[in-house]
C-alpha cells in the first residue's frame, strides 16, 4: 500500500516534471529543427533533380554528335567506316569521343586530376627550389634577379591569383571610391560637377575599361620587361567595380539624417568630428552595401579581363581550356564555371557578414 | 535689456508658389533666470521656433537677441531637448552623452567627463543601461537619454521642445522636478514648449499660447503667481492654479474652435518634385 503510494507520487511527479519540461522547451524550437531539416531535404533534393537532368541533358548531346559522327562516316566513307567509328566510339577512346557537354562524372573526374595535377606541380616546384637554393643564393648575394620557377600554374595556383586579383582590385576601388564618394557627398556643388562624370563612366564595360588601362599602363611600364599582366587585370576590376561604391558613399553621406545634423550643429562639432563622428557612421550602412556590390561585380568582370590581359587567373584559364579543344577540357571549363559560382557566393557571404557587422540597425538589415 | 529678445519675427519655409509662412510677428521678451512654457497645438510650428531660438534657423524676418547679441548659429550657452531625441543610434547611451560633455568641457580629463556622464545617466535613472544603443531603449527611455544630454552640458539656457511627451505619469513628474531643480539651483533660464496645460502650470513662471498656424502668432501670458516649490497635489485645491488653469484651457478652446472653422478652406498642396541624387 505505501509502496504503491511512493510509485504513485513518483509517477505524477514525473509527469509534472514532463509537463514543465515541454514548457521550458518552446514549440517553436521543435518547428524550428523540423523546417531546417526540412529546408536541407528541399536543397539537397533540388540538387539531385539539378544533377540528373545535367546527366540526361549531356548524355542526349552526347548521343546526337555520335550519331551524327557515325552517320557521316558512313556518307563519306562506306559501311566499314561507319562500323569502326561506332567501334571506337563505345571502346571510349579519347581519338574519336563526341565533344560536348560533359557528365556531372567527367566534371568531377576532371576536377579530381586538376587537383592531382597540382599536387604533382607543387612537388616539381619544391625540387626546383631545391635544386635551386645554393645557385640563387649567389644570384641575390650577387645583386642580381633569383631564377625562380615559371613552369605551368596549377588549377589552385590559376585560383589564387583570381583571388588576388579581385582583392587587389577592390582595395583599388575601396580606396578611389570611398574618399572620392565622401568628398562629392559632402559638396552639393561638388557633386553636381561629378555627375556628368559618373553617369557616363559607369556604365563603360570591362573591356573597355580593360584596353584603356593597358594603354596606360603599357606606357607607364615602357622599357620594364616585367610582366604587367597582373597590374593591368587589378587595376581594371577596380575601375569597372568601384561605381556601386562611389555612389552609395555619396547617397549615403548627402542623405545624412537631419537630425544627426542638427545634433552635430548643437553640440558645436568641429568640421572633423562632424564627419567622423556623426556623417561616416550614419553613411556606412550604405557605404557597406556599395562595397558589397562593388566586391560581386569585382568578381564578375574579373574573368573577362584576365582572359584579355592574359593572367594567370580562372579566366584564361577558361579560354586556354576552350581554344585547346582537348578530350577534358569541356569538363575543365564546368569545374571552373563551378569553382568561379562558389567562390562568388563566399565572397558576397564575407560582405554581408562584415556588413552586417557594422549596421547599427541589425534588424533593418536584410 | 532682456536676456532673450524676439522682435517681429516671421519665418516662411519654401519659395515662391509653395512658400508658407509658419510663424508671423513673434514677440517674446525674456527674463534671466525666468521659466516660460509656451503652449501650442500640434504643426502651429513650435519646433520652428525653438530653432529660432537655439539657432539651427535663422528667421525670415525680425531678429533674436540673445544676451543683447542677434543669434546667427548656435551655441553651448544654449541647451536644447530635443523633440524627437536625436540621439545618435551607432553610440550607447553613455557615449551620446560623452560625446556632448566632451564638447562642452573640452579641458576636462577623460576621467572627470566620464564621472559626470555617469551622474546625469544616474539622474534619469538610466544607470543599468548606459551600454545600451538607443535602439533597444523605449521611446521614454530615449527620451531620458535627451534630457540628461542637454542637461550635462551644463547650459545657461534650456530650451526643451515637448521633452517629457513619451513618458508615463510618474517619471514625467521626477523628471519635471529634477529639471526645476537644476533650473533653481543654478539660476538657469528655460523655455518650455509643452502641449499639456498642467505641466506648464506646474513649471513656469508664466504661459503664452501659440496660436494655430499657418501664420501663427504668440497669445496672451498668463502668469503664474504660485509660490515655489510646488507642490502638485496641494496645488489641485489651490484657488490661484484653479482659475488660470481654466483661463488657459478657456482661451485654447476657443482658438482651437477658430482654426476648426478656418480649417474648412481647401488646401493647395505643393507640388513636389523628387529629388535627384548622383545615381
Ligand atoms: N523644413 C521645413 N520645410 C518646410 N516646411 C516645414 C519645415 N519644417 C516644418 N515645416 C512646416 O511648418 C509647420 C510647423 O512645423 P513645426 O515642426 O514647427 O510644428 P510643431 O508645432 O513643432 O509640431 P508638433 O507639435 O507636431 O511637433 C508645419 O506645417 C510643417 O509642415
Ligand atoms: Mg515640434
Amino acid at each position: 500500500m505505501e509502496q504503491e503510494m511512493v510509485l504513485k507520487k513518483e509517477k505524477s511527479m514525473s509527469t509534472n516534471f514532463k509537463q514543465i519540461l515541454a514548457k521550458l522547451t518552446p514549440s517553436i524550437k521543435k518547428d524550428g529543427i523540423m523546417k531546417s531539416l526540412k529546408n536541407t531535404g528541399i536543397t539537397l533534393l533540388s540538387i539531385l533533380l539539378f544533377l540528373g537532368l545535367w546527366h540526361m541533358g549531356s548524355k542526349a548531346l552526347y548521343n546526337k554528335e555520335a550519331d551524327y559522327k557515325i552517320e557521316k562516316a558512313l556518307t563519306e566513307r562506306g559501311e566499314e567506316a561507319a562500323a569502326a567509328e561506332r567501334a571506337c566510339i563505345a571502346s571510349g577512346d579519347s581519338s574519336c569521343q563526341p565533344n560536348t557537354l560533359p557528365s556531372p562524372s567527367q566534371v568531377w573526374a576532371s576536377l579530381k586530376s586538376l587537383v592531382a595535377d597540382h599536387h604533382v606541380i607543387s612537388a616539381d616546384k619544391a625540387a626546383f627550389a631545391e635544386k635551386m637554393a645554393a645557385t640563387n643564393e649567389k644570384m641575390i648575394a650577387a645583386g642580381k634577379d633569383p631564377i625562380v620557377y615559371t613552369g605551368r600554374a596549377s588549377f589552385i595556383d590559376i585560383v589564387l591569383t583570381s583571388i588576388k586579383t579581385v582583392f587587389a582590385g577592390f582595395l583599388l576601388a575601396l580606396l578611389i571610391a570611398v574618399p572620392i564618394g565622401i568628398i562629392i557627398g559632402l559638396s552639393p556643388s561638388l557633386r553636381s560637377a561629378f555627375n556628368w562624370f559618373i553617369q557616363i563612366f559607369k556604365p563603360v564595360s570591362p573591356v573597355v575599361w580593360y584596353l584603356l588601362v593597358f594603354m596606360i599602363v603599357k606606357t607607364l611600364y615602357i622599357g620594364d620587361s616585367s610582366d604587367n599582366a597582373f597590374v593591368i587585370s587589378f587595376i581594371s576590376v577596380g575601375f569597372c567595380a568601384m561605381w556601386a561604391t562611389l555612389v552609395n558613399t555619396a547617397m549615403g553621406v548627402a542623405s545624412v539624417d537631419k537630425d544627426y545634423i542638427n545634433v552635430a550643429k548643437v553640440l558645436k562639432l568641429g568640421t572633423f568630428q562632424k564627419v567622423f563622428k556623426v556623417i561616416l557612421p550614419s553613411s556606412l550602412p550604405l557605404i557597406f552595401t556599395g562595397l558589397r556590390i562593388t566586391l560581386s561585380v569585382a568578381w564578375m568582370v574579373l574573368i573577362a579581363i584576365e582572359l584579355l590581359a592574359q593572367s594567370q587567373g580562372l579566366g584564361l584559364f577558361v579560354w586556354e581550356e576552350f581554344q585547346n579543344g582537348a578530350n577534358d577540357s569541356n569538363a575543365k571549363i564546368i569545374v571552373a564555371m563551378f569553382v568561379i559560382g562558389i567562390i562568388g557566393f563566399l565572397l558576397d557571404r564575407l560582405m554581408l557578414a562584415v556588413q552586417n557587422m557594422v549596421s547599427f540597425n541589425k534588424n533593418e538589415m536584410a | 535689456m532682456a536676456y532673450l529678445e524676439l522682435n517681429n519675427i516671421y519665418k516662411t519655409y519654401g519659395e515662391g508658389e509653395n512658400s508658407t509662412e509658419v510663424l508671423s510677428n513673434i514677440n517674446l521678451t525674456m527674463d534671466e533666470g525666468e521659466f516660460v512654457a509656451i503652449v501650442g497645438f500640434t504643426g502651429s510650428g513650435k519646433t520652428t521656433l525653438v530653432n529660432l531660438i537655439n539657432g539651427l534657423l535663422q528667421p525670415t524676418s525680425g531678429e533674436v537677441l540673445f544676451k543683447g547679441v542677434p543669434v546667427t548659429d548656435t551655441s553651448h550657452e544654449r541647451g536644447v531637448i530635443f523633440q524627437n531625441y536625436s540621439l545618435l543610434p551607432w553610440l550607447t547611451v553613455g557615449q551620446n552623452i560623452y560625446m556632448a560633455v566632451k564638447e562642452a568641457f573640452p579641458k576636462d580629463s577623460k576621467k572627470v567627463l566620464m564621472e559626470r556622464v555617469k551622474e546625469y545617466v544616474a539622474m534619469v535613472s538610466l544607470s543599468p543601461a548606459i551600454n545600451k544603443r538607443p535602439k533597444e531603449l523605449s521611446g521614454g527611455m530615449r527620451q531620458r537619454v535627451a534630457v540628461a544630454r542637454a542637461l550635462a552640458m551644463n547650459p545657461e539656457m534650456i530650451i526643451m521642445d515637448e521633452p517629457l511627451g513619451a513618458l508615463d505619469a510618474l517619471t514625467r513628474g521626477n523628471l519635471q522636478d529634477e529639471i526645476l531643480n537644476i533650473w533653481s539651483k543654478d539660476k538657469r533660464t528655460a523655455l518650455l514648449i509643452t502641449n499639456d496645460v498642467d505641466e506648464g502650470i506646474y513649471m513656469a513662471d508664466r504661459i503664452i499660447p501659440l496660436k494655430p498656424g499657418p501664420n501663427a502668432t504668440l497669445g496672451p501670458e498668463f502668469k503664474i503667481n504660485i509660490e515655489r516649490p510646488r507642490d502638485k497635489t496641494a496645488m489641485n485645491d489651490n484657488p490661484e492654479y484653479k482659475k488660470t488653469r481654466n483661463a488657459i484651457i478657456e482661451y485654447l478652446m476657443d482658438i482651437g474652435d477658430e482654426r476648426k472653422t478656418v480649417s474648412d478652406v481647401e488646401y493647395k498642396l505643393p507640388e513636389l518634385t523628387p529629388k535627384s541624387f548622383v545615381a
